[in-house]
């Protein structure tokens, strides 16, 4: 990961996807640029170089995982079964099992570490979390892990990663190691070697003399070949391997995320329900009455004209005053609807002029303008109302100073945050503004973050999935 | 005087010609959309435009970009924005090239006629029309800030007329005082804001741009 991170920075360098393990692949890309533009003579030996370093480190990697596959989860299998079939003879196993499976998530989790450092193959940690204080002590800790499918799932795991995932381990190695031996063969090792264990097979060709020993050779010269490409292949396919059963319950992944779609769409419809009633009462009570009382006095002004055209101007006047009114009304509703500069210009202006309201110094950076489109307009309002309300509270409740903006897109979402230099002690919930903010947001599976210490600062981060369109 | 009028919504337009007409303006051309607006501006080269800022075929910007492109084709022609709602940001735009010749009303003030004919004429003439709300919204902002915390309050009071773009009788009118009280403090502001001593008028718009950018 660390090396991937510093070719991102790097400005001379190509960049690596996402997805890409780190040094296997800056070795591939930057190495012929460089010999392309180094000595024109000498490059071939830099370029076999760069052609070996990936077979070379996958095979490294293989023989890691090999001895992790074979001797770490062969170890452990045995010891789990062994320490919970021990659980019903006199609770011996309730000593011992916490503690084997707790090395067992740890085997686990060391093996996901490495499927994303060196794969890019992310298998996410599926298990339950343990309350800090349980029933039943050391003891109740092992029954609660063994109740967590994904303590069975590991222990499939075991199983699977000590015969198959070797297996593949063992070849990422082995094309490389076979490759380099045959070579040797060729070269004369053959001798010796068939002479110490009285006839040789390599692969699937009898070492009897020097021409077998050619072809031993030749056969070594396309493992070496295809291991830039087959061993790294066969690393990831160890990891894609272990994440068919490491990866968590996808059942049970599916219903938390239906509970957490019904329960969003609830709040979303009563929001809507709630505003939607609001807009209609606002609008019964204010804009409609007005020009109602507006309609009435310019039809008395009808009547009055002829015969006293001092009240009749007094009431005109009124009439024009209530339209006025009516039209701050409408104006105001409107910008509680949707403002109008939001559909106008997009966030990045509408939080722009958002900030120019307040009767605080605001700091905005905006970095949208690089981006192709507008996020969805939902979406953009949504963020607009959470940034709106999370600034109103800066200014009312934190008493801030001076308060700083950032809203940026990367990797698939959009990130705002609100900085203020307040009193601090907000808290999501009970009631608070900062609720509601994490409700509409929810709307859209984006995510609310209040880092508030008592006496300030205090800083919002929102982050909420977009997809630019 | 002749005008180009740029808005989309029919019975606003119609509203607006015959009111104009009544103050004896000649109306060019009453166009309904941004390309529209455009094509009158460059070929009619009115005295004044006045301009929607939500226009077709885009319904957003689309009236303000046009009357602001053609001001960077001719520099200095008055135009008169219309919004349904103000924005510091939009009048922070206009006013950014410091010509003058600038407006940015609420489509409430054309219930007053008289002010907003008279708005117009100012504009025509190289002055300013900023919409009170702009201005109380920036007062009320800047107050405590510098340069501002070193005016008087009734300083404060004839800069926000000032800032509305009335002229000094006007704003002697309106406060019930002399002209030359007001001059003198007029020159206070410009003193105090730091705004070099000239005959030209476009002092009064850098004295808005002052406030607008002096954060």
């Amino acid at each position: 990961m660390d090396t991937q991170d510093r070719t991102g920075t790097d400005p001379g360098s190509p960049g690596t996807g996402p997805d890409t393990p780190g040094t296997s692949v800056v070795g591939r890309l930057t190495a012929p640029w460089r010999s392309r533009d180094g000595a024109r003579g000498g490059s071939r030996g830099a370029e076999l170089a760069a052609r070996a370093r990936p077979a070379v480190v996958a095979a490294l990697r293989g023989l890691v995982l090999a001895v992790c596959s074979l001797a770490g989860s062969l170890a452990l299998l045995v010891l789990s079964v062994v320490s919970i079939v021990l659980i019903p003879v006199a609770g011996i196993g309730l000593l011992t099992t916490p503690a084997v499976l707790g090395l067992v998530r740890l085997h686990a989790n060391q093996r996901r570490l490495l499927a994303v450092q060196w794969s890019g193959v992310r298998i996410p940690v599926p298990y339950r979390p343990l309350p800090d204080r349980i029933r039943g002590g050391y003891a109740g800790r092992g029954l609660r892990m063994l109740a967590d499918p994904a303590t069975w799932r590991d222990l499939a795991w075991l199983v699977t990663d000590m015969t198959g995932g070797a297996l593949l381990a063992l070849l990422a190695m082995a094309l490389v190691e076979q490759g380099l031996f045959g070579i040797l063969l060729a070269l004369g090792l053959w001798i010796p070697v068939v002479r110490a264990a009285d006839g040789w097979w390599f692969a699937f060709i009898p070492i009897t003399g020097w021409g077998t020993a050619a072809l031993a050779g030749l056969l070594g010269c396309c493992f070496l070949a295809l291991s830039p490409f087959a061993s790294p292949l066969l690393v990831e396919g160890h990891f894609r391997l272990g994440r068919l059963l490491l990866d968590r319950d996808r059942e049970a992944e599916l219903s938390r995320r239906i509970d957490r779609l019904t329960a969003t769409r609830h709040d979303a419809v009563d929001t809507a329900a709630a505003e939607l009633r609001r807009i209609e009462r606002d609008l019964h009570d204010g804009a409609q009455a007005r020009l109602v009382a507006m309609g009435m006095d310019l039809g008395t002004v009808e009547a009055l004209i002829e015969k006293d055209p001092a009240r009749a101007r007094a009431l005109l006047w009124q009439a024009r005053k209530s339209s006025a009114e009516a039209l701050t009304e409408l104006r105001d509703l409107v910008r509680g609807i949707h403002p109008p500069v939001l559909a106008e210009r997009g966030l990045g202006d509408a939080v722009r002029a958002l900030a120019l309201r307040l009767p605080v110094p605001v700091d905005v950076d905006i970095q949208l303008e690089a981006l192709p489109a507008r996020p969805s307009e939902p979406l953009e309002a949504a963020a607009y109302f959470a940034v709106s309300e999370v600034l109103t509270n800066a200014v009312k409740h934190a008493r801030a100073e001076r308060i700083r903006v950032d809203i940026h897109h990367a990797g698939g979402a959009l990130r705002i945050s609100v900085t203020d230099d307040g009193v601090g002690g907000a808290v999501i919930g009970a009631g608070s503004g900062l609720s509601g903010v994490e409700r509409r947001l929810g709307t859209f599976d984006g995510i609310l973050a209040v880092s508030s210490p008592a006496g300030g600062p205090t800083m919002v981060t929102m982050e909420i999935p977009c997809a630019l369109s | 005087m002749r005008v180009v009028l740029a808005e989309d919504l029919f019975l606003l337009r119609d509203g607006l010609v015959r009111m104009l007409e009544a103050y004896d303006f000649e109306i060019a051309a009453a166009v309904e959309s941004g390309p529209e607006l455009t094509r009158a501006l460059a070929e009619l080269r009115p005295d004044v435009a006045i301009v929607d800022v939500r226009l077709p075929p885009s319904h957003t910007d689309e009236g303000l970009q046009c009357a602001l492109a053609a001001r960077r084709e001719r520099p200095g022609m008055p135009v008169l924005i219309l919004s349904q709602h103000v924005e510091q940001l939009y009048a922070r735009e206009l006013l950014a090239d410091g010509d003058g010749g600038i407006g940015y009303l609420l489509k409430d003030r054309v219930l007053d006629a008289e002010q907003f004919v008279d708005s117009v004429r100012r504009v025509a003439a190289g002055g300013t029309a900023m919409d009170p709300q702009v201005i109380q919204q920036l007062l009320a902002r800047r107050s405590v800030k510098r340069p501002l915390a070193e005016l008087t309050p009734r300083e404060v009071e004839v800069m926000e007329l000032m800032a509305q773009g009335r002229s000094n009788s006007a704003i002697a009118a309106q406060l019930v005082v002399t002209e030359r009280a007001v001059a003198k403090h007029t020159s206070n502001i410009f003193s105090k804001l730091g705004l070099e001593v000239s005959d030209d008028d476009n002092r009064r718009v850098l004295a808005v741009l002052t406030y607008l950018e002096g954060r």
